[in-house]
């Protein structure tokens, strides 16, 4: 599904983040990206949407070279994500509105669809996400957590097949944030879709990653990868497997510092 | 602010220049009754129509600025290399007083309501420009990289989020402009024209002396003044619900 060949990208001002980086990510795979601030993992996500561009080597997605955000592929930001001028629904439906403003021209929009009625696409995800009583609020007056599955409806609304996540939940109270955490895994599961969820907490990364990568401090040549497979629904948060991922990758971190 | 409490201190106002009036007992400082009663019936003559020409004046130079100001504060918020070329120019035009140009752009424009446009038109346009460009330049990286996550180019970010994102800036650039256009605009009226407030209220106070008949010229330009400021806050009620529910 992504494939990252031997990839160097530096920021203008010459700090060099990833050289000569390498990775693979198969399709249905869940992978979590996890590492301490200003490790690069953000600008690992941003290059995988497509926002910005390795300064040499490659990425591709789905076989095809990545030159700008791909249509298939979904992100969902920390925060200040949605319109402030645009209610719930609007919000949700702000994806296929951009689709339909460019037609089906395989640049902007898939070019195998077409969106004759928003509505029935948009109501849908309203009420699984439990938005529709909200829906004509606007961001400024809902929750955190509203405000976040607003975003995600928003993205699965476009019917991705590659899902980006930077620090989705971090923003949130505990309660809300496993409630969310849940959601993610529950419709990751139910809809097969490719998974990267960026994250600096360690707990995050072995609930939601079925593969972990960890990076370290810049710039990044090659990382450690850790396997997580039993990391299928939040009971996993119980076992025993979790508590000693969540230690292995505490000491990988520390070692790497 | 609610209708009621317009409303009382409309009345408070007309008691103390009542009170003035009586005071001063001057034909120059007539009483508003007076005055009313001549507003009434010099609006369905001739004062009805310089309100209506003064009226035309501002709207068409209100939609001449937003026409300009919006593209080009929109272009200049959103690409910080345009922004450093134009904006030492911006800077130092922004806060000359544009009502001082007013006998040179007679001179070019000559008589009619082109000139007129134009001085009013300079006020607003910067006014805009400036509050546009600062809003587009301000929005959120996070917010402009979701949207174009979502497939957004450059014309849909323009669309769907650049547009919305400056309305309430413009409005804000025309309310606060509204008072100073109304008085550059009676300023211009008084030069190569004889339609208009400013016309109307030079004329009849001046040459005729018949200073009801004025100071129902200067409540209709207050009115003209009043009117847009209303309409502009109305407006920005209607098209910008999200910034009025918390």
């Amino acid at each position: 599904m992504i494939t990252l060949d031997s990839t160097r990208f530096a920021y203008p001002d010459g700090a060099s983040v990833f050289e000569d980086f390498s990775w693979q990510v198969g399709a249905g795979e869940a992978w979590a990206v996890l590492g301490p601030s200003g490790c690069g993992k953000t600008t690992l996500l941003y290059l995988l949407a497509g926002l910005r561009y390795p300064s040499s080597g490659e990425i591709r997605i789905a076989g095809e070279l990545l030159i700008k955000p791909r249509p298939r592929t979904g992100l969902i930001l920390q925060d200040y994500g949605l319109l402030p001028w645009a209610t719930v629904r609007e919000n949700v439906g702000l994806g296929l509105r951009v689709r339909s403003f460019y037609g089906p021209d395989g640049v902007h929009a898939p070019s195998d669809e077409s969106i004759p009625r928003p509505d029935d696409r948009i109501q849908p995800w309203l009420d699984r996400l439990g938005l529709t009583p909200i829906a004509e609020s606007y961001p400024g007056q809902i929750s955190g957590g509203q405000r976040q599955r607003t975003a995600i409806a928003r993205t699965l609304a476009l019917d991705p097949d590659l899902l980006l996540m930077d620090e989705p939940f971090a923003s949130l109270d505990a309660p809300t944030r496993e409630g969310l955490q849940a959601l993610a895994i529950e419709l990751r599961v139910e809809r097969g879709l490719t998974t990267v969820v960026v994250t600096h907490a360690i707990e995050e990364a072995a609930l939601l990653g079925q593969r972990i990568l960890l990076l370290g401090p810049i710039p990044n040549k090659t990382a450690e990868m850790f396997d997580n497979p039993e990391a299928t629904d939040t009971a996993y948060r119980g076992s025993p497997e979790y508590v000693s991922m969540c230690s292995r990758l505490r000491q990988a971190m520390e070692a790497a510092e | 602010m609610k209708r009621g409490q317009v409303l009382v201190a409309a009345i408070a106002i007309g008691v103390v220049w009542e009170g003035l009036a009586l005071i001063v007992r001057r034909p120059i400082l007539p009483l508003p009754t007076l005055v009313i009663q001549s507003f009434i019936t010099e609006l369905p003559r001739d004062l009805g129509e310089h309100f209506l020409a003064s009226l035309w004046r501002v709207i068409a130079s209100i939609a001449l600025s937003v026409a300009l100001a919006v593209p080009a504060g929109l272009i200049l918020g959103q690409s910080q290399r345009l922004d450093r070329i134009f904006s030492p120019a911006i800077y130092l035009l922004f806060p000359i007083p544009k009502v001082v140009l007013v006998p040179v752009v007679l001179l070019f424009f000559g008589i009619g309501d082109l000139p007129k446009i134009i001085i009013i038109f300079m006020i607003l346009f910067f006014q805009i420009l400036v509050l546009v460009r600062d809003q587009a330049a301000g929005l959120r990286p996070e917010l402009l990289h979701s949207v174009r996550s979502l497939g957004a180019g450059r014309r849909a970010l323009f669309r769907f989020v650049y547009l919305p994102a400056s309305l309430p800036a413009i409005l804000t650039a025309i309310r606060q402009s509204v008072g100073t256009a109304v008085a550059v605009l009676y300023v211009a009226e008084l030069f190569a024209t004889q339609r208009g407030l400013g016309y109307y209220i030079y004329f009849t106070g001046s040459t005729l002396f018949d200073y009801p008949k004025m100071y129902a010229g200067v409540l209709a330009m207050s009115l003209l003044g009043l009117g847009l400021y209303f309409a502009v806050d109305w407006l920005h009620h209607r098209l910008c619900a999200w910034q009025f529910t918390q």
